[in-house]
C-alpha cells in the first residue's frame, strides 16, 4: 500500500469534513486575494498615467480653475509638444447615485495626448464636427443603454440646467486600467454653457506632451515658477503623480484592508488547524497500528503532513483559481469605480504562501504528536 | 427531559483547544464586522452631529454639496432678512453666509489631501452654537486669521497655534483651536467669510445657513424662499443635508463591511460543522447512554444544538471585546460628497455588537443544525457496542 493510497483512504472517509475543509479555506483565499487586489488597484491608480504627460492644476487644489489665458504660455514652453485642457463638469444623469466622470475637454489636442483613447475615425469624425456631440466611454454606454446618435440630457450641480449632448461616439480602452466610464465634450460648448454663469474663460486642468520624460522634473518647474506670483499660481506634476495624489485622498484606508486581510488568515489558520488537528487525533490508533506495521516516525510524519498538504492546496485553486476567473477573465469592476482589478502574480504568491503556512501549522502539532506516539499508549487511547 | 446545560459546558471545557479554535474563528468574523461598521459609524456620526434639525440649509438649486455651489451677496441679503429667522437680543438675525472651498495641504504623514476651509459671518457661533473654543482665541473679522478644528490638529501640516496657513498668496495665522461636539466642523478652518472671499472666489458665497425661530415654521420658510423669483436655490434641514452627504460613503463602507463579513462567515460555518461533527463523532457512546436513560432524541438535538450555539456566544463575545480597544481610534479620509477631508473616530456601538452577537449566533445555530440531528439520530445498540 502506498502513501498516496492512505492519504487518499483518509480524505474519503470523512469525504464532508475534507469538502467543507477545503471549501473554508477557498473562501477564506478568495476573499484574501479579493482585498488585496483591490488594495493593490487602488494603490496603484499611477501605473496608468503616463509618465510622458503633465498635469497643471491650480495650485490651491484641483476644485480651483486657471485662466484659459495660460494656454499660449504653456504652448511656448519649451520641450511640450502639446496642450490640452479640461474642465471638471460634474452633472448627473437622472439620479445623483449614478455617478461617472463627465468633464469638458479641448478635443482634438486631447486625442493626440491620450492614444489610450481608441474611437473608429467615422465616429471621430462625426464627434469633432458636432459642437454638441459627446464621446462617451463604452462601459458607461451598456450601463445606461445608450447608442451613439442618441441624445441625452444631463442636469448640473456646477452649472445649473439641463444640458443636451448627442452621443456621437463610444471609446475603448487601448490600454488595460484605463477608464471607460467617462463622458467626454467639446471644451467650447462648456464655455457657452458656463458664460451664463460668469464661469467661462478657465479651464480645470492642463495636460501637457512632453517629448522627453527625463525633463518632465525641469519643465514643471519652469512653468511653475512662472507662475509662482500670478494670482493663480500652478502645480504641474506628471500624471502618475497627479494621479497618485488622488489616491492618498482616501487616507489609512488601505491599512484598515490589511488589518481585514490578516485577520481572514487568522481566521482559516485557526479553524482549518483544528480541523486537521482532530483528524488526526481521532486516528491514533491507527497510527499505532501502522507503526507496528513497521511505518518509521518520519513516515508517519509524511502522511498527516501530505494529507494537510492535500486539503491546503484543494484550498488554494478553489479559492485562487476563483479569483482568476472573476477578475482576470471577467471583468468585474465594482460598478467601473475601480477598472483593471487584476490579480498579480505577486498576490497569487503570497495566497500560496499561506496556504503553504496553513499545511505547515495545521499538520505539525499533530503530526509531531502522532510521530512520537507510543504504540502501546496509542492502541489504549479512546478518542 | 431537558439534558441539562451543565453537560455542555463540561463537554466543552474537556476539549478546551477545539473549543476557542472555533470560538476564535467565529470571533474574527464578529471582530471584522463590528470593525467594519465601527467605521462606517464613526463616519456617519460626524457628519449626523454637524446638522441641527432647527437650522436651515441654503444652497444655489442644483447644487449637491457647498463645493460646487454659489451664492451671490443680493441673494444672501434677502435670504439674511426673513421673517422667520430667530434674532439675537441685540436684534440681529442668527444667519451665517459661508465661503467654503477645499484646499491642497499635505497631511502630517507628507500625503496630501483638500482640507476644508470655511468663512463664516458675524453669527457664526450663534448658528452653529456647539462650537466652542478650545484653545487660544476666536479669529477676528479683517484680519488674516484662522482657527483650526481639533480633528485637523496633529494630522495636518501648520495647524498648531502661531503657525501660518497660506492660501494663494496670503498667510494666515492660526490663532485657536476648535471643538464641535466630535461633528465634521472639527475638520475644518474656520476664519472670517469676507477676508477669505478675496483670497478664494470672489464675491460669492457658497451656502446661507439660518436659525429658525420657531422649528415648526420650516416648510413655510421653505415655500417662501422658493417662490421668490429672486432667488435660485435649494432649501434643507441643515441635520438632513449633512446626513445625505455621509450617505454615498457610509452606504460604501456598510457594503464592503456586510461582503466581507458574509464570505468570511461561510468559512467560519463550514469550520463550526466540522467541530460539531467530530464532537458528535466522538462522544457516539455517551449519546447512546443518554437515549438508554431515557433522553428523547430531540432532547438529544436540543442539547447539541445548545452547545453549538455556547460556543458561537463565546465567540461572538470574544470577537466584541477584541473590537472595543478600536473605538476611539481617529483616522480620516476624504468624503468624496464634500471633496473634503474628514477626521473622524471609530464608534462601536452596542447596537453592532448585539448585531455581531446574533450573527455568531446564527452561525452556531447553522453549523450545529446537521450535526446536532445525526446525534439524535444515533442508534443505542450500535453506539454502546463502540466500547
Amino acid at each position: 500500500m502506498t502513501r498516496g493510497t492512505i492519504v487518499r483512504a483518509n480524505l474519503r472517509r470523512r469525504l464532508r469534513r475534507t469538502i467543507l475543509t477545503v471549501l473554508g479555506l477557498a473562501v477564506a483565499i478568495f476573499l484574501f486575494v479579493t482585498l488585496r487586489t483591490f488594495l493593490r488597484t487602488l494603490q496603484t491608480v499611477g501605473d496608468v498615467g503616463s509618465e510622458s504627460r503633465l498635469i497643471t492644476s491650480n495650485k490651491l487644489g484641483i476644485v480651483f480653475p486657471l485662466p484659459l489665458a495660460y494656454r499660449a504660455r504653456l504652448t511656448s514652453q519649451e520641450g511640450v509638444h502639446t496642450v490640452s485642457y479640461a474642465t471638471w463638469f460634474g452633472a448627473i444623469y437622472q439620479d445623483p447615485r449614478n455617478f461617472f466622470a463627465n468633464f469638458a475637454i479641448d478635443a482634438e489636442s486631447y486625442l493626440a495626448l491620450y492614444p489610450e483613447i481608441v474611437v473608429s475615425d467615422a465616429q471621430r469624425q462625426a464627434w469633432l464636427a458636432d459642437r454638441t456631440g459627446a464621446l462617451v466611454g463604452s462601459r458607461l454606454m451598456e450601463q445606461f443603454g445608450w447608442s451613439v446618435g442618441q441624445t441625452v440630457t444631463l442636469t448640473g450641480t456646477i452649472f445649473p440646467g439641463e444640458h443636451t449632448f448627442n452621443i456621437r461616439g463610444a471609446y475603448e480602452a487601448g490600454m488595460r486600467g484605463f477608464d471607460e466610464r467617462s463622458f467626454l465634450f467639446h471644451h467650447r460648448y462648456f464655455d457657452e454653457i458656463a458664460r451664463i454663469s460668469g464661469g467661462d474663460g478657465v479651464a480645470g486642468w492642463y495636460v501637457l506632451g512632453v517629448s522627453d520624460p527625463e525633463r518632465a522634473p525641469a519643465i514643471a518647474q519652469s512653468i511653475d515658477a512662472s507662475y509662482e506670483n500670478s494670482a493663480a499660481p500652478t502645480r504641474t506634476q506628471t500624471e502618475k503623480a497627479f494621479n497618485l495624489a488622488f489616491v492618498g485622498l482616501y487616507g489609512n484606508i488601505g491599512f484598515f484592508l490589511n488589518a481585514i486581510g490578516l485577520a481572514v488568515v487568522f481566521a482559516i489558520l485557526m479553524v482549518s488547524a483544528n480541523t486537521m488537528a482532530m483528524s488526526a487525533r481521532e486516528r491514533f490508533s491507527e497510527v499505532a497500528v501502522l507503526k507496528t506495521l513497521g511505518f518509521t516516525d518520519t513516515d508517519v510524519l509524511r502522511l498527516v503532513l501530505t494529507e494537510a498538504a492535500v486539503v491546503a492546496g484543494l484550498g488554494l485553486v478553489l479559492g485562487l483559481g476563483g479569483a482568476l476567473l472573476v477578475f482576470n477573465l471577467g471583468s468585474f469592476d465594482l460598478g467601473g469605480f475601480i477598472p483593471g482589478l487584476v490579480v498579480t502574480p505577486q498576490i497569487a504568491l503570497v495566497a500560496a504562501g499561506i496556504a503553504l503556512l496553513i499545511a505547515l501549522a495545521s499538520g505539525a502539532v499533530p503530526a509531531w504528536q502522532s510521530a512520537r506516539l507510543k504504540v502501546v499508549d496509542a492502541l489504549r487511547y479512546v478518542a | 427531559m431537558r439534558i441539562p446545560i451543565v453537560y455542555n459546558v463540561r463537554s466543552l471545557i474537556q476539549r478546551p483547544a477545539t473549543t476557542l479554535t472555533t470560538a476564535l474563528g467565529i470571533g474574527f468574523v464578529v471582530l471584522t464586522f463590528v470593525g467594519m461598521l465601527a467605521l462606517a459609524n464613526g463616519f456617519r456620526a460626524a457628519l449626523i452631529s454637524t446638522g441641527r434639525p432647527d437650522n436651515v440649509f441654503v444652497l444655489r438649486s442644483g447644487a449637491d454639496a457647498e463645493i460646487s455651489s454659489s451664492i451671490d451677496r443680493d441673494q444672501a441679503a434677502i435670504l439674511r432678512s426673513l421673517p422667520e429667522i430667530a434674532k439675537l437680543p441685540d436684534g440681529r438675525p442668527i444667519v451665517s453666509s459661508d465661503v467654503y472651498v477645499v484646499v491642497a495641504k499635505p497631511r502630517v504623514n507628507g500625503t496630501e489631501t483638500h482640507m476644508p476651509v470655511r468663512g463664516v459671518g458675524a453669527e457664526a457661533l450663534a448658528v452653529r452654537d456647539q462650537i466652542s473654543i478650545a484653545e487660544g482665541r476666536m479669529f477676528e473679522a479683517g484680519r488674516p486669521e484662522v482657527i483650526v478644528g481639533r480633528g485637523l490638529v496633529g494630522r495636518m501640516q501648520d495647524t498648531e497655534i502661531g503657525e501660518r496657513l497660506r492660501f494663494g498668496q496670503q498667510e494666515f495665522t492660526v490663532v485657536g483651536h476648535f471643538e464641535a461636539e466630535g461633528s465634521a466642523f472639527e475638520s475644518e478652518v474656520w476664519g472670517d467669510n469676507e477676508t477669505l472671499m478675496s483670497v478664494f472666489r470672489g464675491p460669492v458665497y457658497q451656502s446661507v445657513v439660518m436659525r429658525l425661530s420657531d422649528p415648526a415654521s420650516f416648510d413655510r420658510l421653505k415655500a417662501r424662499i422658493e417662490g421668490d423669483p429672486r432667488l435660485q436655490v435649494d432649501v434643507e434641514r441643515e441635520s438632513q443635508f449633512f446626513a445625505d452627504q455621509a450617505a454615498l460613503l457610509t452606504t460604501m463602507l456598510r457594503f464592503v463591511a456586510i461582503f466581507v463579513t458574509a464570505v468570511m462567515a461561510v468559512g467560519a460555518v463550514f469550520g463550526a460543522i466540522n467541530t460539531m461533527d467530530a464532537m458528535v463523532a466522538a462522544r457516539g457512546r455517551e449519546i447512546a447512554l443518554l437515549l438508554t436513560l431515557g433522553f428523547r432524541r430531540r432532547s438529544v438535538m436540543a442539547s447539541f444544538l445548545l452547545e453549538s450555539l455556547l460556543v458561537a456566544l463565546a465567540g461572538g463575545v470574544l470577537g466584541c471585546l477584541l473590537a472595543l480597544p478600536i473605538n476611539g481610534i481617529r483616522t480620516s479620509t476624504t468624503n468624496w460628497q464634500s471633496f473634503g477631508e474628514v477626521s473622524f473616530a471609530f464608534r462601536v456601538t452596542p447596537e453592532s455588537m448585539i448585531v455581531g452577537i446574533a450573527f455568531a449566533l446564527v452561525m452556531g445555530l447553522i453549523g450545529g443544525l446537521l450535526p446536532a440531528w445525526r446525534a439524535a439520530r444515533g442508534v443505542v445498540a450500535e453506539g454502546l457496542r463502540r466500547a
